[in-house]
């Protein structure tokens, strides 16, 4: 299969004729990898994090509570769905761990601007026209090198701003001749706007990723372990981006949630291990978190499903996480313990995780994230004891 | 009216075989960019089959009318209200909304999504001197603005839905925005607001600024937004007239090629240039599915940016490049490269393009570098 993207071969001799593009060379401020997985649709955080032993959870979901041989247990008390099984060696070793009932400021239930609310690190939904990453971006470096790696199809609007990403798709286009090529980059010397973007495009890094190895899979997986594979990639490489953004979508499970769960699972786990893989040597300093929009509610619906909640599930991976853990505050299941008497407890902020991984893990001024990147949110503590640290 | 279709591909195709075809290519535009000003997305994809009915009926006949008609039929069409959740929005202490609140245990039942976006994007504009509580009282004035649902839910497609107006969920009593009280009028409360913002200062600069901004550059001099500010104030908004002084000023004359083509806008251009009798669903569909800029998909209400730097990263000028490559060894070996190169940019051809052109190993290649050419991507 034809793969995008810039020129491998060639590159080289093009880099001589136009000048060495400062995007290539320039330094990355960190060596720590962020990869941001969002699950868009809403993620039933009971169900993949279940607290099996509270009877309260039995009684909220008399037929989708998971029994005791559906998880691995990690504390006696919450056991990880079997779906997830292949990440259970990541909390052996210290990886992987869970905040369950977290959530953004968003209080209503739809999903569009719940999202957006997350992505623009604001307080409504419309509050800010460009994406808190962005704006972390544009703070670590200043725009000298192109740090935001966004894959799939759009760029989302968590790293939409002033910033310039790179984006890599799934292209079905043949890529132009290189000759050709030469040729269009001599005719845009006399434009500097398209110059410009064009060395960018030469100095952009091509993953090496071998497709053939994801036949027979249905799409959606396909796509998601593709998509790991390219970030791990793209990040690894010493001039590569720093910081990448892949999402999963499906996750609004309203009805008959067991089986599409058991398989969305299947596919974000070995996601994850795919990208640990990938990353290889990087890996030890990535962190992985896996976030959606809001939780779900506590009880099941009349459809063997759950409907949009508020408190729900992050998840965090990788070698720069304090692994082994169930962070933060878990208000329990008790009907006082729950949010408008129907869902978890937002119990800790999303935004406080942001901003720990923003100050911890990618070295950014705590000054800076309160200002420009999450203004306005002062209350809102960074999460302690999450992140192994700079 | 809405008209929902279940597959929407043979009209968007004959709607960019208009863009590829007219002879009047400015009407087009103009269609095109109050679209844009009015977005209706399918991010939101209940909406998707009504997008096309939206333009067709909310954008297209105003153009040269009057911004107020148009800023009607925009906010009172089943689109627009799905899109933006008024359907959604129940007044307080309307009979639904108490009922609403004392079963759901809600703190409100008021959505302010489309009154705020009214606010922000389709008329005053964000700076335009709007409070949040004139956000809430436009809110709960345009409550009970709803559609005739969809009636016969399972009857096949394409179906009827037209605005209607839900007394039970209208918030009563007297409203006030931007200063102003608004007596209890049921329906008509949200029109008169309406009919107020169209014709504001605020919605008349903020209109001339993405006018001048569209059509001259992207940061456009402001005696030109100065200009179009005060013929749409002093018109009432008649958009005929506000888009002829648009014409007759010197601006756009001026600075020509100082815009770069959106990706719809180069696809489209590069097909009007290449002339074909019959346009092909997939050199249409398939670079803007890449391009991701497919039509009514705007990431949000904001619409698509009109700024030349949001359109030629590195990816999406690659991504250009590859499709113009691909096209133009598809074109009939009669069209010349050099009368092409004439049409398409005339006396606006650099020595640089005109000599990279000549350069080329073959006639389809020639094509590809004139539309990959900056004098081509640029407008």
């Amino acid at each position: 299969m034809e793969r995008r993207r810039f020129l491998q071969l060639g590159s080289a001799a093009l880099m001589g004729a136009l000048g060495s593009t400062r995007s290539a060379y320039a330094a990355a401020p960190t060596d720590n990898r962020l990869v941001f997985v969002f699950l868009r649709g809403a993620l039933d955080g009971l169900h993949a994090l279940a607290p099996y032993a509270d009877p309260a959870y039995r009684e909220l979901r008399p037929q989708l509570a998971l029994e005791r041989d559906q998880v691995n247990d990690l504390n006696g008390y919450f056991g990880l769905h079997t779906g997830l099984g292949a990440l259970m060696p990541l909390w052996q070793s210290g990886e992987l761990s869970f905040l369950p009932a977290t959530s953004t400021r968003y209080r209503s239930r739809s999903h569009f601007d719940a999202q957006n609310l997350l992505e623009n690190g604001s307080t409504t939904p419309y509050g800010m026209r460009d994406g808190w990453l962005n704006r972390a971006i544009l703070a670590l470096n200043d725009n000298d090198r192109r740090l935001g790696l966004s894959i799939g199809p759009a760029v989302p609007l968590i790293l939409q701003g002033q910033a310039s990403v790179q984006s890599w798709s799934d292209s079905s286009l043949p890529e132009a001749d290189e000759d050709f090529l030469l040729r269009v980059g001599r005719m845009y010397q006399q434009d500097p706007v398209f110059a410009d973007a064009f060395h960018d495009a030469q100095g952009a890094l091509q993953p090496d990723i071998d497709m053939n190895a994801m036949g027979g899979r249905n799409n959606s997986a396909r796509d998601f372990a593709i998509s790991a594979q390219v970030a791990a990639d793209l990040l690894a490489h010493p001039q590569g981006p720093r910081v990448a953004v892949m999402e999963m979508t499906g996750w609004d499970t309203h009805f008959n949630q067991e089986a599409r769960l058991n398989g969305l699972f299947q596919q974000l786990a070995e996601g994850i291990i795919l990208l640990r893989d990938g990353l290889a040597r990087d890996w030890s300093r990535t962190a992985v978190v896996v976030v959606s929009e809001f939780g779900r509610t506590a009880a099941e619906n009349g459809s063997r499903g759950t409907d949009h909640g508020t408190g729900g599930l992050v998840m965090l991976a990788g070698g720069a996480v304090r692994g082994r853990q169930i962070g933060g505050d878990w208000p329990g299941l008790a009907q006082a313990a729950l949010f408008e008497g129907r869902d978890v407890m937002p119990a800790n902020p999303m935004e406080g995780l942001f901003k720990t991984l923003l100050i911890a893990h990618l070295g950014l001024p705590a000054s800076v994230v309160e200002s420009t990147v999450f203004p306005a949110s002062t209350p809102l503590r960074p999460l302690e004891g999450l992140i192994v640290g700079v | 009216m809405a008209i929902l279709r279940d597959d929407l591909r043979p009209e968007l195709m004959d709607r960019f075989r208009t863009q590829v075809t007219t002879e009047t290519p400015f009407a087009e535009r103009l269609v095109r960019f109050w679209s844009n000003h009015f977005t209706v997305s399918n991010v939101v994809r209940v909406i998707s089959p009504a997008t096309t009915a939206f333009e067709r009926e909310a954008i297209r006949p105003f153009i040269f009318g009057r911004f107020a008609e148009m800023l009607r039929a925009s906010s009172r069409h089943p689109c627009m209200l799905t899109y933006l959740d008024n359907i959604r929005s129940v007044g307080p202490n309307s009979p639904q909304g108490r009922r609403q609140m004392q079963r759901q245990g809600l703190e409100t039942t008021l959505n302010e999504n489309l009154a705020r976006e009214i606010l922000e994007l389709h008329t005053l504009g964000v700076n335009g001197g709007y409070t949040q509580d004139d956000v809430i009282e436009f809110a709960k004035a345009i409550t009970g603005w709803g559609h005739s649902g969809l009636v016969g839910r399972d009857a096949p497609l394409p179906r009827q839905i037209t605005f209607a107006f839900n007394e039970a969920a209208h918030e009563p009593g007297p409203k006030t925005v931007l200063g102003r009280r608004y007596p209890e009028a049921g329906d008509e409360e949200g029109v008169r607001i309406l009919n107020v913002l169209a014709h504001h200062p605020s919605t008349a600069r903020h209109i001339a600024t993405k006018l001048a901004r569209h059509f001259i550059a992207d940061d456009p001099p402001p005696e030109a937004v100065e200009t179009l500010t005060n013929v749409f104030l002093e018109t009432g908004g008649n958009l005929a007239e506000v888009t002829r002084a648009l014409v007759l000023l010197d601006a756009p004359w001026n600075q020509p090629l100082s815009k770069i083509k959106t990706h719809e806008e180069f696809v489209i251009s590069v097909h009007r240039l290449a002339g074909l009798e019959s346009l092909q669903q997939r050199e249409v569909m398939e670079p803007l599915r890449e391009l991701n800029q497919q039509p009514f998909s705007a990431p949000s209400p904001a619409g698509w940016s009109d700024r030349g730097p949001d359109w030629i990263g590195p990816e999406a000028l690659m991504m250009r490049i590859d499709w113009a490559r691909r096209y133009a060894t598809t074109l009939p070996p009669t069209l010349s490269p050099d009368e092409v190169l004439q049409t398409a940019l005339g006396p606006m051809c650099s020595e640089d393009t005109r000599t990279w052109v000549s350069r080329a190993a073959s006639g389809d290649e020639a094509l590809a570098m004139i539309f990959v050419s900056p004098e081509f991507q640029r407008r």
